[in-house]
């Protein structure tokens, strides 16, 4: 690695008089603060960047992870808010985690299990419901009892889907091909991708433009008949998506719930055992096993940059760490506009972070209760309550749901995506007692042009628990504990801008090459050394980890260092 | 135990009426003639019951034979290759036994019920060689697989939802511990054991009170997230904690038809098993001629590469077979692809890269990877709780 000529003194004298250093207010540079080298910084121990900081240090790095909080995670993270109960405050379930990496970096070894759940449920307003079997035939007698038709067509379906996720699959472990690029690394991936892409066939060709361009109402329009089937699979469509099921590009989002697995069962979810930040967790230690080294309360002010390339990064409190090497698991906005000064930028950077589609669109509320409730129609217990629950059961209520947003104010009748995970995870409750994790969708960055209140938040909560409570007649009383989390609280906890979850909408025109901006794909920063490893890289959001190491391996590639970065698993 | 009226059926265990109604899939399968489910609802879920809460088994049909009489520890002591007098009273003991040649005929358990009362459980019938075999003994021998019911319950949460369920002390029990309770006027025998290499425990009980006993255990153990598994589960289970099962991953030596097919305890990575210490047990001359001379075989634990389980794969050294996969499976909880191999020697060093031949089927067209794989010195699955007393309450 490169050494670094200059002692503590001279080399915050020469920083502080660069005007590279934006001073933060009300923080006074002394002489004295601590100086530290390393091979790398990672900016936020989310699970993407504890994932890059683990490969980095895999390889010999001596690394760094900076976490503005005084705990890890991002929003892959778990706290005990109510004593006894643990939330998965974010993200709330695991498909999408790359099992190469959980099986190179031994995250089983570190603490991590990923447990599948079955089930799930929507409720109708009738009283009835329309359930989910993870068993085919079982699926499809339920199925059957709403339409035969639909209930046949929904093979159709799944085929159709399953081929869309064999097209994707091999490449969220890769770099995304730059078109415009004429490397020969770039042409032969695009060489790849577009034999896959041809293998499909006309048809198939056609329906992958399709799925990368559709809505979700009008793709599961041309299958079902059936409201409530329609709205059961299409909730996923716009989940953490400033979009509406009727919009343009929410297919995809469908399809990037579907690409992940469980043990290999494609499309399948699952629970981390204790919680999302066990896979936080054993990343961690995983990273630490290998040197590494994770310093909590360090919010970075600034990536510092010199001659056109990296030397560290500076805190608020004034501490700087010096490295040849950052990289930002901060969503683009806040890498580009926030930690990094726009006089380091090439222009078009800053205009495209500036233009960049990362929408708040959701909420959460994390509930500890004093018992499982009991849901109008089911029995109680019923294996149906062991996956995703849902209310909404119409399509035209989810595009309402939308309106309120675009209305600049929360759902009224929002869409949930509930889960009692205590039913499967017997550490996150005392035994009998449960945790409700209820994912909300819609919830705007602002309510009307102007930042969420307390009543507004209150509000929020109040129309989700209504919900809940028409179709649960015991639900409200058997609520000890709410943890309630719009945009505001995401924002200012985990630092995703505008409450995000997914680093940025994942809509076409920011996917793959474009991700998060077209010429910016490959994990490289506009300046030397500084690199992005966040879920506003390809190939997105979700607990997947997959830009985390894709990013490594770039990194590595840069520096010559061997890949010590998986590929994927053979296609099946 | 037996079915009522027609002797062509195949038989129901003391459980069946509970385990048919949690049965939705109807996925049955038979063992020793009894019908048992391979699955109940799902089978990874079924695995991950066993893996994060609790999951239970029904083991009735296992063969059971009580051995008691004077002279029960010294036929013991001559038929198994472990020291016996080691097992303690309320204990039990893992173990193989032989033929003359040294050959594994089972593997099993020893339980140390009483002064002079034993319990052997066995995988193969073995009545008839066990009364051959006590000759000069003053034993009796009795077949008791259809006089006791069994329940294995597997799982983190195992302890705390049967301590929910009245059998308090259970806590202090240490792996291969026995403990009996007082039950509906009879006795419920509790072990610490199992075959899916996690906390666990087997209950042990008149058949006329097993379904009193599964009503029970489900009621106390339903806020511990209680669950049956089938064979299928089980399956996954033991093969992740690297168990050994009799007639998958060796042939019992004595119906093995073609010669050489059968093995050793050294070959199966048993030796740990053998005291040669004991003066005489049954195979002890062959066991002690093939340490002088060598093995032919070594059993290897492989970590192979990619998510396509290695099953009957053949394993080869530098493009040569040197050996072929018994049992094979994707690993949920350790994630990883593990497979037994029996591989010829010298090969199978910890350590050793080999490579495994792998075929697979996907929409009727085979796939043949060459995975390269390694031989790892220990199981992929080996937790704490396991060991642990007490375990905690997951």
């Amino acid at each position: 690695m490169n050494d670094h000529s200059f002692t503590g003194g001279q080399g915050v004298a020469a920083m502080a008089c660069s005007a590279e250093l934006r001073v933060a207010p009300g923080t006074g540079l002394r002489a004295e603060r601590a100086l530290k080298k390393y091979d790398a910084i990672v900016i936020g121990a989310g699970h993407n960047g504890l994932t890059n900081a683990a490969y980095l240090a895999k390889s010999g790095l001596r690394v760094a992870v900076l976490e503005r909080n005084p705990y890890i995670g991002g929003a892959t993270v778990s706290r005990e808010l109510f004593p006894g109960w643990t939330y998965s405050n974010c993200s709330y379930v695991c498909s999408l985690l790359r099992p190469e990496i959980a099986r190179d970096l031994e995250l089983p070894r570190h603490g991590l299990q990923v447990v599948p759940y079955g089930g799930g449920v929507t409720f109708k307003r009738d009283g009835d419901y329309y359930g989910n079997y993870y068993d085919h035939n079982r699926q499809y007698r339920e199925m059957a009892r709403h339409s035969k038709r639909d209930a046949n067509a929904y093979e159709r379906y799944a085929t159709d889907v399953m081929k869309q996720t064999r097209l994707i699959r091999p490449y969220l472990l890769r770099r995304p091909p730059d078109p415009t690029s004429l490397k020969w690394r770039d042409l032969r991936d695009l060489a790849g991708f577009a034999r896959s892409f041809t293998e499909m066939g006309e048809e198939g060709l056609a329906d992958t433009l399709k799925f990368w361009t559709k809505s979700v109402g009008d793709y599961l329009d041309e299958y079902f008949e059936t409201d409530v089937i329609k709205a059961h699979l299409g909730g996923t469509g716009v989940i953490g998506t400033a979009l509406g099921v009727y919009s343009p590009g929410t297919a995809y989002v469908l399809l990037h719930h579907y690409m992940g697995d469980v043990d290999g069962n494609v499309g399948s979810w699952g629970f981390a055992r204790g919680g999302m930040g066990a896979v936080a967790g054993a990343l961690a230690k995983s990273f630490q096993a290998f040197g590494g080294e994770i310093i909590c309360d360090a919010d970075v002010y600034q990536i510092m940059v010199r001659h056109g390339r990296v030397r560290g990064v500076a805190l608020a409190d004034g501490t700087e760490y010096h490295a040849d090497i950052v990289v930002s698991n901060l969503d683009p906005k806040r890498t580009f506009l926030d930690v990094m000064d726009p006089a380091d930028l090439p222009e078009d950077v800053v205009r495209k972070a500036r233009n960049f589609k990362i929408r708040g669109s959701s909420g959460k509320l994390n509930i500890a209760l004093d018992g499982l409730p009991t849901f109008n129609g089911l029995d109680q217990g019923s294996p149906l309550m062991l996956g995703d629950m849902h209310f909404t059961d119409s399509l035209q209520r989810l595009e309402r749901a939308y309106d309120d947003w675009k209305e600049g104010t929360w759902s009224k009748d929002p869409y949930v995506d509930m889960l009692i995970p205590t039913q499967t995870d017997p550490t996150m409750a005392p035994p009998g007692k449960h945790m409700m994790t209820v994912f909300v969708q819609y919830a705007p960055p602002r309510i009307n042009g102007k930042d969420w209140t307390d009543a507004d938040k209150a509000g929020f909560e109040k129309s989700v628990i209504d919900q809940i409570a028409a179709h649960s007649p015991d639900f409200r009383s058997l609520i000890l504990h709410c943890e309630t989390r719009t945009p505001r609280e995401i924002e200012a906890e985990v630092g995703l801008t505008e409450g995000n979850i997914f680093q940025g909408e994942l809509t076409f025109d920011q996917l793959l090459f474009n991700r998060p901006f077209p010429g910016y794909a490959q994990y490289r920063g506009p300046v030397r050394g500084m690199y992005m490893c966040g879920s506003g890289t390809h190939p997105g959001g979700g607990v997947m980890a997959a830009p985390g190491a894709n990013a490594a391996r770039e990194i590595l590639a840069d520096l010559r260092r061997p890949d010590v970065v998986p590929g994927a698993y053979a296609d099946d | 135990m037996t079915s009522k009226s027609n002797p062509a059926m195949m038989l129901c265990t003391p459980f069946h009426s509970r385990v048919a109604a949690a049965c939705e899939l109807n996925a049955w399968g038979t063992w020793k003639g009894y019908t048992t489910p391979r699955a109940y609802t799902d089978v990874e879920l079924e695995y991950f019951a066993i893996r994060s809460t609790t999951g239970v088994f029904d083991l009735s049909p296992m063969n059971k034979y009580r051995v008691t009489g004077t002279d029960a520890e010294a036929y013991l002591n001559r038929m198994v290759t472990r020291d016996v007098s080691k097992i303690r009273l309320g204990r039990v003991g893992y173990t193989v036994w032989c033929n003359d040649a040294g050959q594994v005929m089972d593997d099993g358990t020893i339980f140390h019920l009483g002064e002079n009362d034993y319990r052997v459980c066995a995988f193969a019938r073995a009545i008839d060689w066990m009364h051959w075999s006590a000759l000069g003994f003053d034993v009796e021998i009795v077949d008791e697989s259809d006089e006791v019911a069994a329940l294995a319950v597997q799982g983190p949460t195992s302890c705390a939802a049967l301590l929910a369920m009245g059998l308090d002390g259970l806590e202090q029990l240490k792996p291969f511990g026995l403990m009996t309770f007082p039950f509906e006027g009879t006795t419920l025998t509790v072990s610490r054991t199992g075959f899916t290499g996690d906390l666990g425990y087997e209950l042990w009980v008149s058949p006329d009170k097993a379904e009193l006993l599964w009503d029970r255990l489900f009621a106390a153990g339903k806020p511990h997230i209680i669950k049956p598994f089938g064979s299928d589960a089980l399956e996954m289970a033991r093969i992740e904690a690297g168990f050994l099962q009799a007639g998958v991953d060796f042939v019992p030596a004595e119906s093995a038809v073609r010669n050489g097919r059968s093995r050793s305890p050294f070959e199966l990575g048993l030796a740990w098993l053998v005291d040669m210490d004991k003066p005489v047990f049954n195979g002890r001359k062959a066991l002690l001629r093939e340490q002088a001379e060598g093995s032919r075989y070594r059993f290897a634990l492989l970590d192979v590469d990619g998510n396509k389980p290695a099953q009957h794969s053949f394993i080869l050294r530098e493009g040569k077979k040197v050996g072929t996969v018994t049992s094979a499976a994707w690993c949920p909880t350790a994630k990883t692809n593990v497979a037994f191999a029996q591989l010829e020697m010298p090969h199978g060093k910890v350590g050793e890269e080999l490579v495994a031949e792998i075929y697979y089927q996907r929409e009727l067209q085979w796939t043949r990877v060459l995975a390269p794989c390694r031989v790892i010195d220990a199981p992929v699955f080996n937790p704490a709780r396991r060991r642990a007393t007490p375990p905690g309450d997951f």
